[in-house]
């Protein structure tokens, strides 16, 4: 439980209020649609692949602050890297969402690191990674996804009584 | 400098020694991150006091073996504590014969039941069953599953702004192909208390049954089977200080004699052979296999220790509670209430503007205090409201009038992190 307090931080309390790339995409040659179920949230993410590169990127929808500012961030992150790029810090996210990421250790979290602290709860790591698995699934052209889809690392049923 | 001070803080009848309450119940002592545990989801689960807690214990010190088979003490022993615990029951929601209270794990298991053995029996093609927009998914999704299988119809009975049934509009649905109603008797996401007694009556002039999903209702109110008429009763244990796993079904002796059993096994039967079965009487024709024996024990000890607080008691402190809670909300500027029904369990549901739910839940938390986020297994009701969800606090009688302040300030300083 260390960590959770640190969560709602001030760059995500700023992301959340503020958030960055925020709209539509004219002309995206790559969408997807990202929902959780759980608690019906659910966020747009629209690229324009130039070539490799991530030339632009947008977001659109409705949820929680952790996830509002998991996406605001995600976009800043991956903007003008490399389909390449974003692929590895998609897997280093969600490394470190599940408390699977050495933080010590050479990566490319970076200022992504504020949301480290969502691994000590486990109801709340859906949240921060929506935005991550939206965008895989549209990098592949994967219309739509969700985090109770099985290819989700995070696929478990969170009980909902 | 805040609206505290405006609302007058009720004194807690001295009839009711809440502190007295709150000993015999040992988490309530427990400490989230240092800080004193302040457990406001009881509708979606409450606690146990030490007596159930013990009960449990001495069943498994001294009494447990399988019931209605074996001839040795044991055995006789655990399967009279098992019946005593359903005549506790009875006596609990006074119903008329012992042999109407049926032991399920819950109640979506009693619905489950009556879907079963009632509607896949007698609800045919082009039949219609009324539901309320104010159902638990486990009030709806067993008869979607039966209008799939069958053909058969659900109408729903409309809320208004308050989340009150539009009785109107329920007594406008009735047609000769009604077969069923369920009704929640309390709404778990809003706390409206359903008119159901009425309800009830209607139904009867048109010949039709009903069923009320009692879960909500029998934590925070004497409930009189008989009194209400109704037709069967579902409710759980676990919300009513007793284990999870146990539930009942009161159903009229007449109307389970005329189902089909639910589940087959041992223990629901007279004679197997290979060419026929021959079921057993009520309430074993519905109790097949081994049942959760400890747990039924510990339920019936768990509604004698609610009797010796008093149903009737319990619902004046959570009233207390409830309203006090509530001045204090409708003070507060960006806090909707969801759900401002006339008559109330000790249930709020809110809105905070511009704060998701579950942030409000997780901020919450690092307060002590425990409330439910999400759609609370009421889709229908969140849609009405056009709301995703919402944060819910509900009310035991062991909680306190100190513990809807830590409530009320726990959401300012959620206010305050995202101002």
């Amino acid at each position: 439980m260390a960590n959770y307090k640190a969560l709602y931080q001030e760059v995500i309390l700023d992301h959340n209020k503020k958030p960055r790339n925020y709209g539509t995409l004219a002309n995206a040659s790559h969408h997807a649609v990202g929902h959780n179920p759980l608690c019906g949230d659910h966020i747009n993410v629209a690229l324009n692949l130039d070539g490799e590169c991530i030339d632009n990127i947008a977001f659109q929808g409705e949820s929680c602050a952790i996830c509002k500012a998991s996406t605001s961030m995600m976009t800043t992150t991956v903007k003008g890297k490399s389909r390449a790029e974003a692929e590895i810090l998609i897997h280093e996210f969600l490394a470190m969402a599940t408390g699977k990421l050495d933080l010590n250790r050479l990566n490319n979290i970076g200022r992504l690191a504020v949301f480290s602290g969502v691994c000590d709860l486990p109801t709340r790591v859906k949240c921060a990674i929506l935005p991550w698995h939206t965008l895989q699934a549209a990098l592949n052209s994967v219309a739509s996804t969700s985090t109770e889809a099985e290819k989700d690392p995070m696929h478990a049923p969170i009980g909902n009584a | 400098m805040n609206t505290v001070k405006t609302v007058v803080k009720p004194s807690s009848s001295s009839a009711f020694d809440v502190e007295r309450i709150r000993a015999d119940f040992p988490i309530l002592k427990l400490k989230i991150d240092g800080k004193a545990l302040i457990y406001l989801d009881n509708a979606a689960s409450s606690q146990m006091p030490q007596p159930v807690i013990d009960r449990l214990v001495r069943y498994q010190f001294t009494q447990h073996a399988n019931i209605h088979r074996a001839v040795y003490y044991l055995s006789e022993t655990a399967t009279f504590e098992y019946e005593e615990a359903r005549r506790k029951l009875q006596r609990f929601i006074n119903a008329d014969e012992d042999r109407e209270v049926i032991f399920t794990s819950g109640t979506t298991d009693a619905i489950n039941l009556v879907m079963h053995g009632y509607g896949r029996k007698f609800i045919k093609t082009g039949d219609e069953i009324i539901l309320t927009t104010l159902e638990h998914h486990s009030n709806i999704v067993p008869w979607q599953m039966l209008a799939e299988e069958t053909g058969a119809k659900i109408r729903v009975v409309p809320i208004n702004d308050a989340g009150e049934l539009l009785i109107d509009e329920y007594e406008k649905l009735f047609n000769e192909r009604t077969k069923l109603v369920g009704v929640i008797h309390v709404s778990n996401a809003l706390g409206t208390i359903n008119p159901v007694k009425h309800m009830i009556e209607f139904a009867h002039t048109h010949g039709v049954p009903v069923l009320v999903d009692g879960a909500q209702a029998t934590p925070h109110m004497q409930v009189d089977v008989q009194d209400l008429d109704c037709d069967f009763y579902a409710f759980s244990g676990h919300k009513l200080c007793g284990p999870t796993g146990i539930g009942v079904l009161y159903g009229k002796a007449g109307l389970l004699e005329k189902m089909q059993p639910f589940k087959g096994g041992g223990d629901m039967i007279l004679s197997v052979t290979f060419k026929k079965t021959t079921y057993n009487t009520i309430p074993y024709k519905f109790e097949a296999g081994t049942p959760p024996i400890a747990a039924a024990i510990g339920l019936g000890a768990a509604v004698d220790y609610l009797s010796t607080i008093g149903m009737n008691v319990i619902p004046l402190h959570e009233q207390n509670l409830l309203n006090y809670a509530t001045e204090q909300m409708s003070h507060m500027p960006g806090v909707h209430i969801i759900g401002t029904a006339k008559h109330k369990a000790s249930v709020i549901s809110f809105t905070v503007d511009g704060i998701h739910p579950h942030d409000i839940g997780t901020l919450l938390n690092q307060e002590g205090v425990a409330v439910r986020t999400g759609h609370h297994c009421a889709q229908p009701v969140m849609q009405r409201f056009k709301v995703s969800a919402t944060s819910r606090a509900s009310f035991a009688f062991y909680n306190t009038l100190a513990e809807v302040d830590e409530l009320i300030a726990g959401i300012r300083t959620v206010q305050k992190v995202f101002a």
